[in-house]
């Protein structure tokens, strides 16, 4: 009954839909060719898309351990450091934690390359330090956090390790930004593919569209094949976009990781994810099904 | 069934197909519209069938003015007409029983409900034993019953044709007149634009003669 009874519940769909894949299946060259389009025109804001977003998420991780440090000055005392202390814990910036002078040079004696510098060294010439974790908060808040610390006494520097991390924001908003405009240029393409791929087969079915309309066939109806077809072209388009950009990722993924780890980053770029997957397929269904409706659209009119 | 009000229709160049014409036509009639080529009865056709408008006038078809009617009420109207036209429109890509279907596929009717009612459709057409076979193949008179059969197939209360026998040897167009004359019995509404003067002898019917756009002498 399930079978029967779908096409019995909507068998002008279930007409419409096996006539949309018959008619990509009886000329593949065609099929094929707009395909390979449809596939390259998604794969480039796809591709943009996916790293974009892996590289955001990354942004995001590192922007979450964001550190101020905060230098007292070499003749501070305990009181000094002290009084730093009470500071913070009526600030509440985030975790802190002191590192005592001491404690500093025995870990630079521990760095490597550093032990015979650290040795030759007359008198500890390392100030005490607070670490600040100010959690994720957005770099305008950190460095309004900068400038409090460097004002309180006996503070000699605040470094706050944001600047390239801000780079790391505009970059990735440009990145965004051109993401955008490149996603919407090829998603025009796209719809273009489709409406003249749909045009042609008007014209191919010209006397079929004109006998159905005179004896009673509504516009929903002429447009529902053409509809189903395109969505369907723009879904095996987006399938092919993204075995490209799934291949893309895999290649890029080794030596990416290898340059990253040139800068002590542990990223892994790799492929999209099951949601972004079913986006890009969606929307290449969804600009198909738009090249198809305008198409036929602009067909009846003008047939009246 | 169908109802004329001082109808004109004049196209663009000025030419007025139709002026001021009126009629009625009852259920259960069957009305031929006569004249020479030129005279109007292919207007007349379309306008009935509402692939164009009256430029002025109303025309009223089951109940609805084609003056009047909005673009999607079209073809919830159409369905209730069977259309016969001059070059009969078959579709050369499919079979015999393909034609048929497609007012069914139209409608949405079941794939299997379909078939019955093409095969009956074809049965009454006398085409039953030739629904594998391709239009291309049929003889001039089969293509023509063919698209009879096509119109008949949603069982419509009016029957429209245009020209049915034109081009048609006697014989042919002879089995198209017993096919209109059996659905005449049983009740349709038949409205035939025909130079055919085979017609008025078979029938002796009442007859719309038009000429150059104007109607003359309506015994009714």
């Amino acid at each position: 009954m399930s079978g029967s009874g779908m096409s019995g519940f909507f068998p002008q769909h279930y007409a419409a839909q096996k006539s949309a894949v018959r008619r990509l299946l009886s000329s593949p060259l065609n099929t094929l060719l707009s395909l390979v389009v449809i596939g390259a025109a998604l794969a480039l804001p796809a591709a943009g898309w996916v790293m974009l977003d892996k590289l955001q998420g990354f942004a995001g991780q590192v922007s979450g351990v964001q550190q101020i440090s905060v230098f007292m000055a070499t003749d501070a005392g305990k009181e000094e450091a002290a009084e730093i202390e009470s500071r913070l814990r009526q600030a509440n910036p985030g975790q802190w934690r002191f590192v005592a002078r001491e404690e500093a040079l025995k870990s630079l004696e521990e760095t490597e390359g550093m032990a015979d510098v650290a040795a030759g060294l007359a008198k500890n010439p390392l100030p005490d330090a607070f670490v600040v974790e100010a959690g994720d908060r957005g770099p305008e808040t950190l460095e309004k956090l900068a400038e409090t610390f460097k004002s309180w006494p006996a503070v000699a520097h605040v470094q706050l390790d944001s600047a390239w991390s801000r780079r790391l924001d505009a970059f990735l908003r440009i990145g965004a930004l051109a993401v955008s405009l490149l996603a919407a240029l090829f998603a025009g393409a796209l719809v273009a593919v489709t409406f003249n791929t749909i045009r042609l087969q008007i014209l191919a079915q010209a006397a079929e569209i004109e006998v159905s309309r005179l004896i009673g066939a509504t516009d929903a109806f002429i447009r529902r094949p053409f509809q189903y077809f395109g969505a369907l072209q723009g879904a095996l388009g987006g399938l092919f976009a993204l075995s490209l950009v799934a291949g893309i990722g895999l290649a890029l993924a080794a030596p990416a990781r290898e340059l990253l780890a040139l800068y002590g980053v542990a990223f892994t770029p790799g492929g999209p994810t099951l949601p972004q997957a079913a986006a890009i397929v969606g929307v290449g269904a969804a600009l198909g099904w738009l090249g198809a409706q305008i198409s036929v659209s602009i067909y009846l009119r003008r047939v009246g | 069934m169908i109802s004329a009000n001082a109808v004109t229709k004049r196209y663009p160049q000025g030419i007025e197909a139709l002026k001021e014409i009126s009629f009625e036509i009852e259920d259960g009639e069957m009305v031929f519209i006569t004249g020479h080529s030129g005279a109007g009865k292919s207007t007349l056709f379309r306008l009935l069938a509402a692939v164009e408008r009256p430029t002025s006038g109303s025309i009223a078809v089951n109940g609805q003015n084609i003056a009047a009617l909005r673009r999607g009420a079209i073809p919830y109207l159409r369905r209730k007409l069977g259309l016969i036209f001059q070059d009969q429109k078959l579709l050369f890509d499919r079979s015999v029983l393909d034609n048929v279907l497609l007012p069914l596929s139209i409608v949405g009717l079941p794939a299997r409900e379909a078939i019955r009612r093409a095969r009956a459709a074809l049965d009454k057409v006398g085409l039953l034993d030739r629904e594998r076979a391709q239009p291309i193949a049929l003889s001039g008179g089969e293509q023509q019953r063919l698209a009879i059969a096509r119109a008949v197939v949603n069982r419509p209360s009016l029957l429209l044709a245009d020209e049915p026998t034109a081009n048609l040897d006697s014989e042919s167009a002879s089995q198209i007149l017993d096919i209109f004359r059996s659905f005449h019995q049983v009740g349709v509404t038949l409205v035939v634009a025909t130079h055919d003067a085979q017609w008025m002898a078979r029938f002796s019917p009442r007859v719309l003669r038009l000429e150059r756009g104007r109607l003359l002498g309506d015994p009714a």
